[in-house]
Order: structure tokens, then C-alpha cells, then sequence
């Protein structure tokens, strides 16, 4: 089993050499501290830049430069400062090669549901609706199963949707899943001991699994 | 075109009970915390405020908030804020959740001159409900207006007498598009400096869109979630 920075570092060997990424707020932020450092990538960050460097020292903090988690950063040599209505421009241009956020639940259509539980907690969509409607290469880094232990992968969403038909990948502290555009989770890897079985009890949508499955090397 | 006013109070005089306000920043990052703290001093009530977020319990909006001061919030984004969930969740203030880029480009396009936008975000959620849908290309849109606000109030880095502003790092965010959509922009800035002191390449909002400027004093520029590297 995986725990968070298993996880962010699985999702990590996605990311190809010349990508522009953007990062959500939880798991895929730790996603940043496992790239590759053979490949070339640039970090989006919706509230405004390009070039999102690692926080910064102890006293160097900035209260003008910041993530979309309102975390204190840097900028790396090359970075680029925009306003909100151009960097959802270049998101919704598609000029983004890669999204990788967090989700509540996940169907096995590529729906995700992931900023509101109706009559609980109010915090809204922030960029998410922007970017899961226009990106076209989608990873949800989350677990596999919630707090009651109730599967997060489903036939349908229960949860109030942020995007529909757009999931393409899933990595959770369980396994690797393609999310087919015909519908259904296909099994790709096993984190490291974790049972085809596990995957199985844990998964309350589709789930196609095809030959021997793979435990995954990270 | 002589755009200098005083100070904030003088910048807000006649912002009123019931009108809708865009207010820049994006959480504690670009925040006109002068003109705030000046409506939190004036009292003005039943406000609509459009702003990406609403504040933390103590500092931006949230103190407008805990005066009842705001009878609506459109906003994209407001986990942050324990009383603003409290008056939602009571039915004391009315929210309306939206998309951050459907916010961002709502305003850009009232700053130019375009009455609606066409966006992906939010088809097939509870965002897209009685609203006209468009299919271009085999892609399904949705229609969202302008944003038409009595007044917008942003803060920048420096700015001229002519109202020309110029922000600093991501303090850009919200401010720079909101500087171009309100009816009447205020702008608060850091450094006043006169015409011709600021290099005419490097203007991110020029000064035709900007009605009012003042410099504020003694910015405390909170910083949300404080993240640092060990040395």
C-alpha cells in the first residue's frame, strides 16, 4: 500500500519531459518534489505564474508570490506572471499538458465529484471546474476508499459534479486505473502489496481487469 | 487626468448600501486592505461583493463579514473562513459559487466590452442549471455574462498619478482583470509616482480604466499558509 508521497511519486513518472503541469492543492502538490530531474517541466499555478519554483527559505517568504493553495513560493529562472482571466486562458486553450488533482469520488465514466458535500462543508470549486472541463489529459491522485470506508471509485457520483466525462487516470494507495472512455476502471498496476482481491473489495464501479496485473515500481 | 485622491476613505465616499463591488486579491495575496478597512469603517450594508475569496475571520472581507456588511458573495473559492460558512449555512448571506476562471473572464470581459462569455466550465454540474448552452465544434459551452459592478477595488504595486498601475508578482491575480471592469475602478498602490516615471512597456493596466488612486500606508500583506525550505 501507498501512503500520500507513494503516491505523488507514482503519479510523477506521468509526467513527460516538455510538459506544462498544473498541480492541485493536497497529494498532487507533492507530486512536484518527485519530477524526474532528466526531464524538462514547467508548473502551472492558476492564480497567476508559470515556473513555480520550491518554497522558499526561512525568511525570503514573499507575501506577493504564492500557489493557488495560497502557499508562500518561488520562481525559477524563466517564470512568468499572468493575470486570473489569462491563466484560465491557457487552460482553456489546452495549452496545459497535464492536470493533476485530488477527488471525493470518481465514476467508472470519468465523471469526478470533488468540492461539495450538500449541507456539510462549503468551499467551492475554485479552478477545478475550469480545468477538468478543458483538459484533455486528467490524473486524480486520491484514495481509494473514504474516511467510513466506502469505495471513492463508483458506477455514478453522489456527490454534486465538477466535471463529467473527464478522468482519464487514477492513482490511489491501491493501484494504477485507466478510466476507459467506453466505461469502467481498468486495473493497470498493484501498489506493492496490495492483492488483484484488495483492489477488487475496494472498488465499487467497473472494474475490468485483463492478464496478470503488475505490482508497480516507483 | 489627474486620477490622486487623498486616501481611502476619500476613494469610497460614495460606495452605498445594495451596490455590487469586485474586490482584487486572490486569498491574502493583492488585497486592497485600505479600501476594506475604510468600508468596514464606513458601515455600508446589503453589499454584493464579487472577490475570488471571502477573507480569512480576521483580516480581507471576513471583516466585512462579521458586520454583516455583505449580503452576497460570488466568489470561486472560500474554505478559509469559519463565520462566512456559519452565515451560509444559516441563510444569513446569500453565496454564489462559480468557476475561477468563469470569475476571471466574466470580469475580463465587462473590461472589454463583451457582454457574455462561452466556457466548458461547469457543463453537466449544478453551476450549468438555467443556463443557455451552446455546442461549438461538438463541444458543449455554456453562456456566462459580464459581470456589471458599480465599483471595482484593486491594489497594485505602483501605480501613476494618471491611474497607470503596474502589480508585483502574483498580486497580478484578480486585480489586474477586475481594474478593467468596474464602472469605477479605485486602485490602491504601494508607491504614487508621477507620469513618465513609469516605463510605458511594462504597464499592466493603463490608467484609462482607473478612475481613482491613492497610496495606502503600512501594508500588512498577511501571508495565508506560510511554507518555507530548511536551510
Amino acid at each position: 500500500m501507498l501512503d500520500k508521497n507513494g503516491i505523488a511519486k507514482r503519479i510523477a513518472r506521468e509526467i513527460k519531459d516538455g510538459y506544462y503541469v498544473n498541480l492541485g492543492i493536497g497529494i498532487p502538490t507533492l507530486v512536484a518534489n518527485y519530477i524526474p530531474e532528466n526531464i524538462d517541466v514547467v508548473l502551472q499555478s492558476e492564480n497567476g505564474l508559470l515556473g513555480m519554483g520550491p518554497f522558499p527559505f526561512e525568511g525570503d517568504e514573499d507575501p506577493d508570490l504564492i500557489n493557488a493553495g495560497k502557499q508562500t513560493i518561488t520562481m525559477l529562472p524563466g517564470a512568468a506572471i499572468f493575470d486570473s482571466a489569462m491563466s484560465f486562458g491557457m487552460i482553456r486553450a489546452k495549452k496545459v499538458n497535464l492536470t493533476i488533482l485530488g477527488a471525493m469520488e470518481v465514476s467508472e465514466n470519468g465523471d469526478i465529484a470533488n468540492w461539495k458535500i450538500p449541507g456539510k462543508m462549503v468551499k467551492g470549486m475554485g479552478g477545478a471546474m475550469d480545468l477538468v472541463a478543458s483538459a484533455e489529459n486528467i490524473i486524480v491522485a486520491m484514495q481509494h476508499v473514504n474516511k467510513a470506508g466506502e469505495s471513492k471509485l463508483l458506477p455514478q457520483c453522489t456527490l454534486p459534479l465538477t466535471g463529467i466525462s473527464c478522468v482519464k487516470k487514477i492513482v490511489t494507495e491501491l493501484a494504477v486505473l485507466d478510466v476507459l472512455p467506453e466505461g469502467g476502471f481498468k486495473l493497470l498496476e498493484r501498489a506493492p502489496g496490495v492483492s488483484v482481491e484488495e483492489i477488487k473489495k475496494a472498488t465499487a464501479g467497473k472494474l475490468i481487469i485483463e492478464g496478470d496485473i503488475p505490482e508497480m515500481t516507483i | 487626468m489627474n486620477k490622486v485622491v487623498k486616501d481611502a476613505d476619500e476613494a469610497i465616499h460614495d460606495i452605498a448600501d445594495g451596490m455590487t463591488l469586485m474586490i482584487g486579491g486572490f486569498g491574502m495575496c493583492g488585497l486592497p486592505e485600505k479600501c476594506i478597512a475604510a468600508l468596514v469603517k464606513k458601515g455600508v450594508k446589503e453589499l454584493t461583493c464579487i472577490s475570488n475569496n471571502a477573507g480569512l475571520d480576521d483580516f480581507g472581507i471576513g471583516l466585512m463579514l462579521n458586520q454583516r456588511q455583505v449580503k452576497k458573495m460570488i466568489s470561486s473559492y472560500v474554505g478559509e473562513n469559519v463565520e462566512f460558512e456559519r452565515q451560509l449555512l444559516s441563510g444569513e448571506l446569500e453565496v454564489e459559487l462559480i468557476p475561477q476562471g468563469t470569475l476571471a473572464t466574466r470580469c475580463m470581459a465587462a473590461g472589454y466590452g463583451m457582454p457574455a462569455i462561452f466556457t466548458p466550465a461547469g457543463i453537466g454540474t449544478e453551476v450549468a442549471i438555467g443556463k443557455e448552452v451552446r455546442n461549438f465544434n461538438g463541444k458543449d459551452y455554456l453562456m456566462e455574462m459580464a459581470f456589471d459592478a458599480d465599483f471595482a477595488i484593486v491594489k497594485a504595486w505602483k501605480g501613476d498619478t494618471m491611474g497607470n498601475l503596474i502589480f508585483n508578482a502574483t498580486a497580478r491575480n484578480f486585480n489586474a482583470v477586475m481594474a478593467m471592469a468596474g464602472k469605477v475602478t479605485i486602485a490602491e498602490v504601494e508607491e504614487l509616482v508621477q507620469p513618465g516615471e513609469l516605463d510605458p512597456n511594462f504597464i499592466h493596466v493603463p490608467g484609462i480604466y482607473v478612475h481613482r488612486i491613492f497610496q495606502g500606508e503600512n501594508y500588512e500583506k498577511r501571508i495565508e499558509n506560510r511554507t518555507v525550505t530548511k536551510r
